[in-house]
């Protein structure tokens, strides 16, 4: 049996060593387009901040990890899938053949279509060649811009403000990561960023970047209302698309990513997808979702590889969770953090001490959770919506309190 | 270190927080807590100040072990001038309120001055700030604490408050820390209130150092197996709480029943530990759910409590209807015993109304006692208690006197004036059994006559922390004396006031004392803190504590007059047990007593005592 | 056989000798606010109940770390935190579904309960048998597979 994964990330990463751990004959051959042995993007804002050197960010430390576990990988980029012949085409022009196929492409950042794009000292802020363009422009007392305040904006955020001091942030939308928080939230994070001197622009749409400046730096990111703001680096974080231009001819069946079934396999006949670039079965909604999160990436690769060995095991769903610390604030968000129609909702604000809780209901189960400045027992919140724990009286005292999250889980489950 | 070396001062008049650091030469001399912060009160206060007034200053001070891993130390005092007795008050409480006061950073904090308005201090580590307390104000110990919690979000802060009681002015309010512990005595609560400081609210993370970490932890570990293994510490106090005394007091024939009118109890072993281990009859349940602990103690003898849902108390009231803190005996006692009421569970929530609006019950339980007998006598009728039948063994108006003292409310007001200024107000005061204003705890003086002589003596008012005889005349502890003799007891309530004044200055519990001697704690004291701690210096600490509390009382206007025992207990010979037939041997103890001391004949400190004691 | 805390919350009084022990163990004083163990009192209905990680099988802090940071102690079979290797991007606090990996932002790493190497301080500081350390069959432990199993999002076939 030979298995070939596309892809050298967490997902295509754990589903190699869960091949070998449940196969020790078979055949496993991961192929990456990046130089580098798999990393985390994950790491990269520690990389930039200088808390680590890049073998920091490798996703396996022990030396010889994939020869010992006998785990082939080669670089190269995958052009096209012929699903009849059970064969896929790399860049360059040679075919691989496999017998189980895992599509574990990630996914790229994406540009603004905007003009000046192409200028030097603009970067996304995605892989390690990125992350060595930055440092090399993001020096004390530098201009830095920063186009977009989603995850990965506001997770580069410190190291950028570290390295360079001045630092402005431009968001389209009206408020910050927007995708995992409310208005509460994020009106408290740009609050945080702004006394950490950093200048927050939302509702900002970027119309240019000018290879000129006013002041310092060498060019300029003008907006739509006509501001300018002078930069000697821009970074880029406006979102990722997921890799799956390939598959077109394929036969595999796309929509915001690749759509996989509870068995993470794609429509066509040995062909699986996990992580960034799968569109898989979603916890909460019980539709299909791309959740571009590690703990995703890492159930689809264990998962995809158990179904690859022929185990069939199902898949009950990824639950959307994040975490970030922008500039050392630490949030977090659960399932379903803006709630469901008819659902309850229990919330404490504490504006002065950047402290926030926001716990969602349908009947007496949790189903969603949002935290600004919580980093004690914070995986609760996962735990109880993934067992859907009926809370009985404890769904009152939390709609009260919903800082006893982690004594209404002990009660429910130790006691 | 063990000390964190750093005093908060709150100025509540300015509404300013402050760091200083501590005094460490006096650390030397008088260790922590209730000695070193008694220190700070006698040299920054006037001794003569009205103890309502915002020239008292009010002082939470931890000890040298507090926070540390040693058995019990997570204890904490209130030091102030006492608002019920205008003596000095030490008010001693566990829970978990001064382990988080020590992880902050802090061995004391000094509040001075008045509020304007009611506010609480919140202090995060080396952060403080006063906050408005306008959403508590009015608002019970238990909602505070709730309250507090909730709206910062983290069930982990540690809150000291007043209840209702301490605002309206009861004159032996609590601090009521973790819901049911607290710095019980003398009204420290009641001094708080005036200065409209409704909590103290404390999150610390900064942790406790010692000096000498192995030796610390040895000695630590050696203290623990004596208390593991000590049938007092190791088994009695954890199975049965400090309720193991009420049927063993009774039968000494030393537990002052109905106002001190008898000494024997003939409803005891109702309100007893076996009873409140025995299932009821109502709901086939215990009252007594489980033991609990304060912080870092391996004794354990805290009780939680259930009452019966259907008793009278709580039947339509489901907020009572939970667990929380039970019966101690001297509660037991001054809620039952002394007003001849033997319903466990109205006892039982009468001490919870004790909790939750922070109130002495001791004071309470024997100030309704007091009442009691003046109503029985016609000295009060329904007119001042408001057509409420205030006689002795009812439960009723216990618990009807509870709710109302605690709110200073109707004939509630009455007894929230304590049995001094009560009895005296209707023209009884030889009623009061009380000395310097503080009611008697469960110890007859008669049927145990050390504890008389440290009644009498007691700085803070009659107080059994402050000299526990009983430990010697009732359990042998360190050796048998006989309790209905005076014969050498002079003696043995100095020594046992020393050794407790270094206890309580320590951070450690006193119950730690039925197993542990000086020699036990010295180790634990010396691998903790800088310098040489003998045994020695501890009982001499102890001694300068004492005396250094008994100039303040001097300089205050008390003086030996002060030093005797209501009338009752002189004249009155006990009717039946042990002791039938004896009346306190104060006369002849008290000269001994202060020739022991080293204090002249009218009870002052000669020179060459304060000398010795580098006073 | 190896061995796993076994924690028996009718016995526990709440008096957190387990979580000084702890805390002393990992940060070298005595911290309760950064103890690995903690004890929960649910002061209304009379119960403690102590509370730590239990080395789950699943470990998903440890397939969720991006970095490789967490490790399996061959000996005790901990899941272990390298301080060196992690980087403190915290997804392993949001991916344990019991909450026992907790970020400590003064050291900008996770930390969670590693069983000491062997000799768990928390057993040994509990003054009444709450906590102990015993072989890893004890019943207790199939309240936490069943919450285990609940939160996992695949049923495992690997055995």
């Amino acid at each position: 049996m030979k298995h070939v994964i596309v892809g050298a990330g967490p997902a295509g990463v754990v589903a190699a060593e869960t091949l070998r751990k449940g196969d020790a004959n078979a055949e496993i051959q991961i192929i990456g387009d990046e130089p580098e042995p798999p990393y985390s993007r994950m790491a990269i804002p520690y990389l930039l901040n200088g808390a680590i050197a890049e073998d920091g960010t490798y996703l396996r430390k022990t030396a010889g990890h994939y020869d010992d576990l006998k785990i082939g990988y080669s670089q190269g980029r995958v052009e096209a899938v012929a699903a009849g012949d059970n064969s896929l085409t790399l860049a360059g022009g040679d075919k691989v053949a496999y017998d189980r196929l895992l599509l574990a492409t990630g996914a790229r950042a994406v540009q603004l279509p905007v003009p000046g794009m192409d200028l030097a000292g603009v970067h996304n802020c995605w892989t390690l060649a990125d992350a060595r363009e930055i440092a090399k422009l993001a020096k004390k007392d530098s201009n830095v811009v920063l186009i977009g305040a989603g995850f990965i904006g506001c997770i580069i955020l410190a190291s950028l403000l570290k390295l360079a001091g001045n630092l402005s942030v431009v968001e389209m939308e009206e408020r910050m990561v927007s995708r995992m928080m409310d208005g509460t939230a994020a009106g408290m994070l740009k609050r945080w960023c702004e006394s950490k001197n950093v200048e927050v622009l939302t509702s900002s749409r970027v119309k240019a970047i000018e290879a000129a400046s006013e002041g310092a730096g060498d060019k300029s990111v003008v907006l739509e209302d006509g501001r300018k703001l002078n930069a000697h680096l821009v970074v880029l974080a406006v979102g990722v698309a997921p890799n799956m231009d390939f598959l077109d001819g394929s036969g595999v069946a796309t929509d915001d990513g690749i759509l996989v079934d509870e068995h993470l396999a794609t429509n066509v006949e040995n062909i699986y997808a996990a992580g960034d670039v799968a569109q898989g079965p979603d916890f909460s909604t019980g539709g299909h979702m791309v959740h571009a999160i590690q703990p995703t990436a890492v159930e689809h690769g264990r998962i995809a590889a158990l179904n690859m060995l022929g185990h069939n095991p199902l898949y009950k769903g990824s639950l959307i969770m994040n975490v970030l610390a922008t500039a050392g604030l630490v949030s977090s968000s659960f399932g379903k953090w803006d709630g469901v129609k008819g659902g309850d909702s229990g919330a404490q604000t504490d504006e002065d001490n950047y402290k926030y809780l926001r716990l969602q209901f349908d009947g007496d189960r949790l189903i969603g959770a949002l935290a600004i400045g919580m980093t004690e027992h914070v995986g609760v919140m996962r735990g109880l919506i993934t067992n859907r724990t009926p809370l009985g009286a404890w769904k009152d005292r939390l709609l009260a309190n919903p800082n006893r999250v982690m004594e209404a889980y002990v009660a429910n489950s130790q006691l | 270190m063990s000390w964190a070396r750093n005093i908060l001062r709150v100025n509540l008049s300015k509404g300013t927080c402050a760091n200083e650091p501590l005094n460490m030469e006096w650390a030397q001399k008088y260790l922590g807590q209730r000695g070193l912060a008694t220190k700070y009160l006698v040299e920054e206060t006037d001794p003569k100040v009205d103890p309502l007034s915002p020239d008292n200053k009010l002082i939470m001070a931890t000890g040298p072990l507090t926070g540390t891993c040693a058995s019990t130390a997570g204890r904490y005092s209130v030091i102030t001038k006492g608002a019920l007795t205008g003596a000095i008050a030490c008010s001693n409480s566990g829970g978990f309120f001064g382990n988080e006061m020590k992880n902050a950073g802090y061995d004391m904090i000094i509040f001075e001055g008045k509020s304007k308005k009611p506010v609480y201090l919140l202090v995060e580590d080396d952060s403080a700030q006063l906050i408005d307390a306008g959403d508590y104000w009015g608002k019970s110990c238990w909602d505070t604490e709730e309250g507090i919690k909730a709206k910062h979000q983290d069930p982990l802060i540690r809150v000291a408050s007043i209840g209702v009681s301490g605002e309206v002015g009861v004159k032996y309010a609590c601090v009521v820390n973790d819901m049911h512990r607290a710095a019980g005595r003398s009204g420290v609560g009641t001094v708080m209130g005036s200065k409209n400081l409704k909590a103290v609210a404390i999150r610390g993370s900064l942790g406790v150092q010692v000096d000498d970490a192995d030796k610390f932890l040895a000695a630590v570990s050696s203290g623990k197996a004596v208390i593991a293994d000590n049938p007092v510490t190791g088994q009695g106090l954890p199975a049965f709480g400090t309720q193991v005394l009420m049927n063993v007091i009774n039968e000494s024939g030393a537990l002052p029943t109905r106002n001190h009118l008898d000494s024997q109890f003939a409803g005891a072993s109702k309100i007893s530990a076996e009873a409140m281990a025995e299932a009821r009859e109502g709901d086939g349940k215990t009252n007594l759910l489980t033991t609990s602990a304060c912080f870092g103690c391996t004794i354990a003898c805290g009780r939680i409590s259930t009452i019966e849902r259907g008793h009278y108390t709580v039947a339509e009231r489901p907020q009572y209807q939970i667990a929380s803190g039970g019966l101690e005996y001297e509660a037991a006692w001054s809620l039952g015993a002394a007003t001849g009421v033997d319903d466990l569970d109205a006892l039982t929530f009468a001490n919870f109304v004790c909790n939750e609006q922070g109130m002495d019950p001791i004071s309470f339980g024997a100030t309704v006692g007091a009442a009691m007998e003046m109503y029985e006598n016609g000295d009060i009728s329904d007119k001042e208690t408001g057509g409420l039948e205030v006689k002795f063994g009812s439960a009723k108006a216990l618990t009807e006197l509870a709710e109302l003292t605690g709110r200073g409310e109707g004939f509630g007001a009455e007894i929230g004036l304590g049995s001094k200024r009560m009895c005296e107000k209707y023209g009884k005061p030889e009623l009061s059994m009380a000395v310097k204003g503080q009611e008697f705890p469960a110890y007859d003086a008669r049927g145990i006559q050390g504890m008389g002589l440290t009644y009498a003596t007691s700085n803070r008012g009659a107080c059994h922390l402050r000299g526990y005889t009983v430990s010697s005349e009732i359990f042998g502890i360190p050796v048998k004396t006989d309790p209905t003799e005076s014969d050498g007891k002079a003696g043995l309530v100095k020594a046992f006031q020393d050794a407790t004044g270094a206890v309580d200055s320590s951070g450690l519990c006193l119950f730690t004392t039925f197993a542990w001697s000086l020699d036990d704690i010295a180790p634990q004291v010396d691998a903790a803190c800088e310098g040489d701690w003998t045994p020695e210096r501890l009982a001499e600490v102890g001694e300068r504590v004492w005396t250094l509390e008994r100039m303040y009382n001097l300089q205050a206007g008390f003086t030996a007059a002060d030093d005797t025992l209501p009338k009752r207990l002189l004249k009155d010979a006990a009717k039946t047990g042990p002791a039938e037939g004896k009346v306190s041997d104060l006369g002849k103890m008290l000269p001994e007593y202060y020739d022991a001391r080293g204090w002249t004949s009218d009870g002052v400190p000669s020179n060459e005592t304060l000398q010795r004691i580098a006073l | 056989m190896l061995k796993s805390l076994q924690i028996n919350p009718e016995k526990c009084t709440g008096c957190l000798q387990c979580e000084l022990a702890c805390s002393y163990e990992n940060e070298g004083l005595f911290n309760p606010a950064k103890s690995r163990i903690k004890v929960f009192n649910f002061h209304d209905q009379g119960r403690m109940v102590p509370y730590t990680c239990t080395q789950c099988d699943d470990a998903w802090c440890m397939s969720a770390c991006p970095v490789d940071a967490i490790s399996v102690d061959a000996e005790t079979g901990a899941k272990v935190v390298s301080d060196a290797a992690c980087v403190g991007c915290k997804v392993c606090t949001i991916a344990c579904p019991f909450g026992t990996v907790n970020y400590n932002a003064a050291s900008g790493k996770v930390i969670k309960c590693d069983l000491c190497g062997g000799d768990p301080k928390c057993a040994s500081a509990c003054p009444t048998e709450a906590i102990a350390y015993v072989d890893a069959n004890w019943t207790g432990l199939d309240k936490m597979r069943g919450w285990a199993e609940k939160t996992d999002s695949g049923a495992q076939a690997e055995a």
